[in-house]
Order: structure tokens, then C-alpha cells, then sequence
């Protein structure tokens, strides 16, 4: 009697597109849409910093403008990181440290180019910058500024977030 | 002491290491030859009128077709008890790339005299531990030699050609849509 029996009866409300919801604890909805969700609300960061931007990174991260609401908590190990910010000048004695913490990064992983010295090289068109981290990382969000103010910063997150929203079959088997 | 007179001192004392004197804004650079520099050094660390303690800077220059003797490594010296100051350029031509260390007379020389021969490849005899500061081990050439290209030279250096090279061959693992 108590038992589920009558469920063409109740109503299912859809409160987004492919998500419905029944009074009082029952959701629907696909394995795409509850992992992504999870994985885009608390996306760790791994903690990293290499030239100015940092700078600019560590104030959003602090008070004020509070990362932490986002679900966004900067991790000590690259192990437990889910995104990467390649926050400065990214010079070529220092591209294959940036490489090796990418590469110990479990999947899926992002990375997010923050600045014009990381997007492209800058300024510093010269012997020992590397013109843009994308030549040897695949970067998800390009943010431009230099430095890029801490709103610049929330935004590329935002964007990295609508990015993983749109993923399908990730959490399977990973390619 | 005044910086003229400073210079005056070492022109007694060293005469044949004398090359020239010039003031400019009260600053005074005494040019001279490489020889004995380690010796004009203690002099004038050493001498109670000058004690001149402080090794404020070194580093090198280049003057690549401007001077006839390629490369200066140059001094800046202070005293603090006394608070004077001058400035010491020794002449390096290019055929003899070698001076002397000034690290026994400043440790503090130790790293700048690195940088100088990371930079532009001037070596120091009797430094303790002439290696690359700033550049990678591996590195080719001494890039702020006046000759050397701003964007590098055309062969990549072989540590980020390494880098490029595994992130080639790690791409089949990333994810895409």
C-alpha cells in the first residue's frame, strides 16, 4: 500500500531539460548530467603559481572575492587537483615542471591559461619564454588580462564550468 | 673620501693597471686592465682610508663594436663605515675571456660572478663553483651578448624540444569530445 504503485499518476515536474523532479525525494535524470554537475561544483584546483598572475590568482582566492563558494578549494598535490591555472610567464626551463605537474593530474583534468604570457608569450617574445603554455598543453580556457582583474578569473571558471555542463560519456570508462 | 681621490689612490698605487677616470653626476668609473684586479681589490677592502666593504653590484657589459676591448666586468663598491663609493670597470677583450675571481675579497661576488659568465660567458679563475645560474645546465650561447638573437638562437634548446616532444606523444591519452 505504502509502495510506489501508482507513478503514471503522480506528477514528475521537469525542472531543467532532462531533469524531473517527484514529490517528495525522487529525481530523474541521466548519469551525464548528475556527474557533471558534481564535477563542476566542486572543481579543485590545483595550487600553482608562476609569475604575477598568481598574484592576482591568490587575491581571488582570498576573501573577498571567495572562491570557496564556487566549491573551489586550492589543493596541495596535483594528485588530488581536477583543473590547473598556468598563471604567469611560463619560461621554457620551467615548461617541463609545468608539464610533470600536469602529467601527474588524474583525469579528467583542465587547464585554464590565465594571462597574456601564458596565452601566447606577451611581451616576452624572446630566448626563454615559451610562446603560449598551448604548445605543450592542451588548455580548456584561455582568460586574457595582464594580469587579468579576480572577475576575469571567476569568469574563466564560469566558462570552464559551461564547458564540463556539455560533456557527454566522460565518466565512463575514460575514452 | 671623495670618489676622485679614491681614484687618485689607486693611480698611485697602481699605475700600470691605469687605464682612465671618468666622473659623471658626482659618480666616478675608474677603467683599468684586468691583471691585478684581484689585488687593486683587497687594496681598497683592506686600506683603513678607503675600506671599502660593500660589493654593492657586479656584472658584465658588452660593448660589441663600440669599444675596441669586447666585454668590462664591472664593480660597484661601497664603504659603509665611511660611505663613499666607486666604480671599477676591468677591460676583458674578447681573444682572453678570463679574469680573476674577486670572491676572496667579497664572497657576496659569488653568485654575480656566476651570473656574469652565465650571461656572457666571462670566466672567473679561482671561483669556487663556476657553473650556470639562471640558465639550464644544457643551455648554448650567452644570451646578453650583444650578437646573441633576442628570440633565441634557430636551434630550439634541447630541454623544451624534450617537453615538446612528450606532450606529442602523451596527446592520444587526452579526452575529447
Amino acid at each position: 500500500m505504502g509502495l510506489i504503485t501508482g507513478l503514471q499518476s503522480v506528477s514528475l515536474v521537469e525542472v531543467e531539460e532532462g531533469t524531473r523532479v517527484m514529490a517528495p525525494n525522487i529525481i530523474i535524470t541521466s548519469f551525464d548530467k548528475l556527474i557533471n554537475w558534481g564535477r563542476r561544483s566542486s572543481l579543485w584546483p590545483m595550487t600553482f603559481g608562476l609569475a604575477c598572475c598568481a598574484i592576482e590568482m591568490m587575491a581571488t582566492y582570498a576573501s573577498h572575492n571567495d572562491l570557496d563558494r564556487m566549491g573551489i578549494i586550492p589543493r596541495g598535490s596535483p594528485r588530488q587537483s581536477d583543473f590547473m591555472f598556468i598563471a604567469g610567464t611560463v619560461t621554457k626551463k620551467m615548461s617541463e615542471i609545468v608539464r610533470r605537474v600536469y602529467d601527474q593530474m588524474p583525469e579528467p583534468r583542465y587547464v585554464i591559461s590565465v594571462g597574456s604570457c601564458a596565452n601566447s608569450g606577451g611581451i616576452f617574445n624572446t630566448y626563454s619564454t615559451v610562446q603560449g603554455c598551448d604548445t605543450f598543453l592542451p588548455v580548456d580556457v584561455y582568460i586574457p588580462g595582464c594580469p587579468p582583474r579576480p572577475e576575469a578569473f571567476i569568469e574563466g571558471i564560469i566558462r570552464l564550468q559551461e564547458k564540463i555542463k556539455h560533456e557527454e560519456f566522460r565518466w565512463s570508462r575514460w575514452r | 673620501m671623495e670618489p676622485l681621490q679614491i681614484a687618485e689612490k689607486i693611480k698611485e698605487k697602481f699605475p700600470e693597471s691605469w687605464v682612465d677616470v671618468k666622473e659623471f653626476r658626482g659618480q666616478v668609473s675608474v677603467t683599468l686592465k684586468k691583471e691585478r684586479i684581484v689585488e687593486i681589490c683587497s687594496f681598497l677592502h683592506d686600506d683603513p682610508d678607503l675600506s671599502l666593504d660593500y660589493l654593492v653590484d657586479l656584472c658584465g657589459a658588452d660593448y660589441l663594436g663600440k669599444k675596441e676591448k669586447r666585454f668590462e666586468v664591472v664593480y660597484h663598491l661601497y664603504s659603509i663605515p665611511l660611505r663613499h663609493a666607486i666604480r671599477l670597470k676591468a677591460e676583458v677583450p674578447e681573444s682572453d675571456m678570463k679574469i680573476d675571481s674577486v670572491v676572496p675579497v667579497w664572497i657576496g661576488a659569488n653568485w654575480h660572478e656566476r651570473e656574469a659568465y652565465d650571461m656572457f660567458g666571462i670566466v672567473f679563475r679561482g671561483h669556487p663553483d663556476l657553473r650556470r645560474i639562471l640558465l639550464p645546465e644544457t643551455w648554448e650561447g650567452f644570451p646578453l651578448r650583444k650578437d646573441y638573437p633576442l628570440q633565441g638562437p634557430e636551434k630550439e634548446w634541447s630541454g623544451f624540444l624534450d617537453v615538446l616532444d612528450r606532450a606529442k606523444r602523451y596527446r592520444e591519452f587526452e579526452w575529447t569530445d
